[in-house]
């Protein structure tokens, strides 16, 4: 009997003992909450381009760091690499496949339609439109980041979206396919 | 002259004479003396033994490979499933009963082999698991030994006597006999020293030759030592684990025999008994089971020799080779992340090279 | 000379012996050649002619642009008969902007640059402006400007110029055959670019299955003291810049350092002979040496064939398909590129054409890895593909990165020694590959978020700058200026624009 008892003696001790350790260093050691929104605002594109329903990238990312919004996939110009990079982060699983489709594209202006009206300028969030008054614009690819926003405010319909040229110097080898079957290329001969 | 379509694969356009099977089919060639010799020794009942092992090892490869839908003939023609069946075979009691070469191979190709993920996934050797899981739950049909009876031998059991053995189950009580490792544990809990039960087992030369009780793996050490040197000469394996594990065993042993003669016996003797040589060359080599790197090897094979050791004098088992390699295989995956090769230009941690200048 | 190991490597079926003994022949002017602007590691060059232009043979008809690029020349006499998009000789098959190039079949050299007829002489940088107008590159394979190689003695001392004859692909025998049919070119060549370089010691290394080769370039070097020939083991990738400076130095270079940090600069020997060309004589590199070879062929040949010349043409020149091929290479078997068109053209880098049988490539599909651990013990760049390899086919590209990856040059010893049959290197280039992109992606949207954060400020300023107008106007000096936190911030943003 007084075995059991010791035991139960003990245990509780070591338990009450520890429970005070750990309260004690919860409230000693406790960090403030960690800066999740500010880490999410610096992953966002930051083009403040609007396309997901917030006023810029600093609201999608606070929305997003509070919980208040449920969907990841809603950055347009952050592509998949972003929906990649919020899924680790906020531990959010999210379709790929609907973004899979979506190749990185860069707006382009059909010169002939360009009448000049520059509407598509003040729209641009990365000054990637060049141009002026009445004078044909034309787009810095590099500067363009695909958020499609001055698509629609053109009058004429002259920007289109289309995809990156793949070319020599930036091909590079796709995945393996399945590996168990793989088959050259075949050498045809047209003599 | 003119279109292809894009080139699907990128180089190089050559290859080795390597493959799988060969890989396999080698070692096979490898352990095919020594094993026609114990055969020969063993007579029919070990022959029997042997052919329902490999075989039920292949038919359940070849079931778990249909139910995982993957591509049977294709798999089976790799003859891994054979390696390890045989090699289950070598090292369970030549006259063990039809049922334990049976559930032996279960344990092996499918707990050990297939639940992993099939080929080149397992993290435990296969035909260890067999054995030990064997060993552990039927320790009395494991671990009757009968001292060899060569084939056309007066007192050898003819076909329909080993029928009887194999499917009957039953060893007449005269022919069985200790393994020699076996007789100085139990003479020890007796209170026997090592001094004195060394003069009942077989000389060293006997065991050597392989003319002893044990399983057909543990017997014709020179056959098989001679497998492994081929093994070595056609770089299937290299010496890495096969020298630390022997090295580590031996000076293990020759240390405390030194110290203490009557307890421990000698190095060479734990070379030359128990499963030591198949071990190092045969199992403990397993590419699957084993560290992929050289320096892995030696960590892993040492780890190896000095369990073996230990489980030999220290546990309930008389030969711990088999619970040695599975404990060494379970720290296969930390050994390999450790000893990653050091990369060119760059030192042990990843970090470039000092620059050093001097032509 | 002492000769260090390397760690690695494997000895593949060399197979030199299909060309090995067939003399260089020239390839007879074709009627059409193709030469792309971009042919080169770098900016591609600029067009200096349109269509219709008639052109002389050695005439410059695309500039070099930029820090890295390489200017091209008329490879013979003829007319420009248009620009526009051709086939290039890469595994993709895709299209780059190519000059095409009618011949009159006179072959005439046009205006040369004057020939400098003592080069230890002049200026290093006189012989580094004529490599530079004379669209050199490096011939091994790589393709690298030649020039801007030759520029390294101006930015640090250097030791030795290490020839690079190992010729280590198998079935490739053009830098054999230039090093025993133009030995003097070669060590002439290489002294003149010792003299630009400004190293006192001109080291040839050839592997020793070249015996000839290494006896012709003996020779010729036996009157130069500073111009040493070595015979280097036979072990497959020699021919790597850093395992050859390995192997004669017993240096390893360290990683994200070039050899020209230890004072070593390496150049291939058919390199120093276009080198040779240009400065005796002013010519520019309008052909070269390749090797035609490979099961496939009916009659293997080394030929001298000007840049720009079909692969087609070369292949029907020595008999065409003996049988199908199952893979047309640019390059060595090891590290060459699959060839999606015969139509694409000889380039400046080509150093061998092979049509491989299935049995000479001994593909097989793959199968699961046993974990057999020869890849890790022959990698010479001491990776560990079989653990790379795994992370990349779960797409764990960042795993990969942290393994080593990027280390690796693909020269494909995993691949030929895996008993699977598992592209390795096929992983790694892929992998490879997708990290440059991601790269590129990530620099690209920096440069964005910055020209955003720059354009709100800007928006900011004038709207403000109307306010203030604007209260100027109604009710002068009431307002205050705008909260100081957001103007800090905006001042921070700005310094980052103006850095």
């Amino acid at each position: 009997m007084t075995g059991i008892l010791i035991a139960i003696g003990s245990l509780t001790l070591i338990g009450l003992t520890l429970g005070t350790v750990l309260g004690a260093a919860a409230r000693r050691f406790a960090v403030k909450e960690d800066p999740l929104e500010e880490e999410l605002k610096a992953m966002m594109p930051g083009s403040q381009c609007g396309q997901c329903g917030y006023v810029g990238c600093a609201q999608y990312a606070g929305a997003l760091a509070k919980g208040e919004e449920g969907s990841i996939t809603k950055c347009a110009p952050g592509g998949k690499v972003l929906v990649e990079a919020l899924s680790a982060k906020l531990g959010i699983a999210a379709d790929l496949s609907a973004l899979e489709e979506k190749v990185p594209e860069h707006a382009f202006i059909k010169e002939e339609l360009c009448i000049g009206c520059t509407r598509c300028i003040r729209e641009c969030s990365t000054d990637a439109i060049l141009g002026a008054n009445k004078l044909m614009h034309t787009i810095i690819v590099d500067a363009c980041h695909g958020c499609s926003k001055c698509v629609p405010v053109c009058p004429t319909d002259a920007i289109v979206m289309v995809p990156y040229p793949e070319t020599v110097v930036n091909w590079h080898w796709p995945k393996p396919e399945r590996e168990n079957t793989q088959p050259r290329p075949e050498v045809v001969h047209a003599h | 002259m003119s279109v292809v379509a894009s080139a699907k694969k990128s180089g190089p356009f050559a290859h080795g004479f390597s493959s799988v099977q060969k890989t396999m089919f080698t070692v096979l060639l490898a352990l095919a003396p020594a094993t026609a010799f114990n055969l020969y020794l063993f007579g029919w009942p070990a022959i029997l033994l042997f052919t329902i092992t490999v075989g039920a090892c292949v038919a359940i490869e070849a079931v778990c490979l249909q139910l995982a839908g993957k591509p049977v003939g294709a798999t089976l023609a790799d003859c891994s499933a054979v390696l390890t069946g045989w090699l289950l075979a070598m090292s369970l009691p030549p006259w063990a009963p039809w049922w334990v070469g049976v559930l032996a191979a279960i344990f092996a190709i499918a707990l050990a082999k297939h639940a992993f993920g099939g080929i080149g996934q397992n993290v435990f050797n296969p035909a260890m698991v067999g054995r030990t899981v064997m060993l552990i739950s039927f320790p009395v049909a494991m671990t009757i030994w009968v001292a060899p009876h060569p084939l056309f031998s007066a007192g050898a059991p003819g076909l329909a006597e080993s029928f009887a053995i194999t499917f009957g189950g039953n060893v007449p009580d005269t022919m069985s006999a200790a393994s020699a490792l076996g007789h100085i544990k139990t003479e020890l809990s007796r209170g026997i020293p090592v001094t004195q039960s060394m003069s009942q087992v077989p000389d060293l030369m006997d065991m050597t030759l392989g003319y002893r009780a044990g399983s057909m793996g543990e017997t014709s050490l020179l056959l098989i030592l001679a497998g492994g040197l081929f093994l070595m000469a056609k770089r299937i394996i290299s010496w890495h684990i096969p020298v630390s594990m022997m090295g580590s065993l031996f000076l293990i042993a020759a240390l405390f025999h030194a110290i203490d003669p009557a307890r421990f016996t000698s190095g060479t003797f734990h070379l030359v008994s128990g499963a030591t040589v198949l071990g190092a060359f045969f199992i403990a080599t397993d590419y699957v089971t084993s560290p992929v790197s050289k320096s892995g090897q030696l960590v892993f094979g040492a780890g190896v020799g000095l369990l073996t050791w230990s489980i030999r004098n220290f546990a309930g088992y008389p030969e711990g080779m088999a619970f040695a390699v599975l404990l060494m295989n379970s720290l296969t995956p930390i050994i390999d992340q450790y000893t990653r090769p050091r990369a060119f230009g760059r030192n042990r941690k990843g970090e470039p090279l000092p620059l050093e200048k001097k032509p | 000379m002492k000769i260090f190991t390397v760690r690695g490597g494997i000895h593949p079926e060399y197979r030199k012996d299909i060309t090995s003994e067939k003399g260089i022949t020239v390839l007879p002017m074709p009627a059409t050649l193709y030469i792309p602007l971009q042919q080169h590691i770098g900016a591609p060059a600029e067009v200096l002619v349109v269509a219709g232009d008639p052109v002389k043979k050695g005439q410059m008809i695309a500039r070099n642009q930029g820090s890295v690029s390489a200017s091209h020349h008329a490879p013979t006499s003829g007319r420009i008969m248009e620009i526009t998009e051709v086939a290039a000789p890469h595994p993709s098959g895709l299209p780059q902007t190519t000059i095409i190039l009618e011949s009159d079949g006179k072959d005439e050299w046009g205006d040369l640059p004057e020939p400098i007829t003592d080069p230890f002489a002049v200026d290093p940088k006189a012989i580094h402006d004529r490599v530079a107008c004379s669209g050199i590159v490096g011939m091994g394979g790589a393709a690298f400007p030649s020039a801007i190689k030759l520029n390294l003695g101006q930015q640090k001392k250097l030791e030795i110029l290490l020839l690079n004859g190992a010729e280590c692909e198998p079935y490739l025998t053009c830098d054999d055959r230039v090093m025993r049919e133009h030995a003097d070119e070669v060590v002439d060549g290489a002294r003149i670019m010792a003299h630009a370089l400004g190293t006192p010691r001109v080291i040839i290394g050839i592997e020793q299955n070249k015996p000839q080769a290494i006896e012709a370039m003996t020779r010729a070097a036996s009157t130069f003291p500073n111009v040493e020939v070595v015979a280097v083991p036979v072990q497959y990738p020699m021919g790597s810049e850093r395992h050859l400076v390995q192997a004669i130095t017993g240096i390893e270079t360290p990683a994200r350092k070039l050899t020209a940090d230890l004072g070593i600069v390496v150049h291939n020997v058919a390199t120093a002979r276009a080198v040779h060309h240009a400065v005796r004589f002013g010519r520019p590199l309008v052909a070269r040496v390749v090797t035609v070879s490979g099961g496939a062929i009916r009659d293997p040949k080394n030929l001298l064939a000007p840049i720009g010349a079909k692969i087609a043409d070369l292949v029907e020149f020595c008999g065409g398909f003996a049988a199908r091929p199952e893979s047309v290479v640019n390059g060595g078997p090891m590290m060459g590129q699959p060839l999606a068109s015969l139509d694409a053209p000889v380039v400046k880098g080509t150093s061998g054409i092979l049509a491989l049988t299935a049995e000479e490539i001994n593909d097989r599909p793959a199968s699961a890895c046993i974990r057999c651990g020869s890849c890790i013990t022959i990698c010479p760049c001491g990776l560990s593909p079989v653990e790379m390899s795994a992370f990349i086919r779960k797409d764990n590209l960042e795993t990969a990165a942290k393994l080593g990856v990027m280390d690796c040059f693909s020269c494909g010893s995993c691949s030929w020694v895996c008993p699977s049959h598992i592209p390795l290197v096929h992983y790694f280039n892929y992998a490879k590959g997708m990290l440059r992109d991601q790269e590129s992606d990530r620099r690209k949207n920096e440069r964005i978020k910055l020209l955003a954060e720059v354009r709100v400020i800007r928006v900011e300023k004038a709207a403000e700058a109307k306010r203030a107008a604007l209260a100027a106007k109604s009710k002068p000096a009431a307002e205050a200026a705008p909260s100081g936190a957001a103007g800090e911030a905006k001042a921070a943003t700005e310094e980052k624009v103006n850095a």
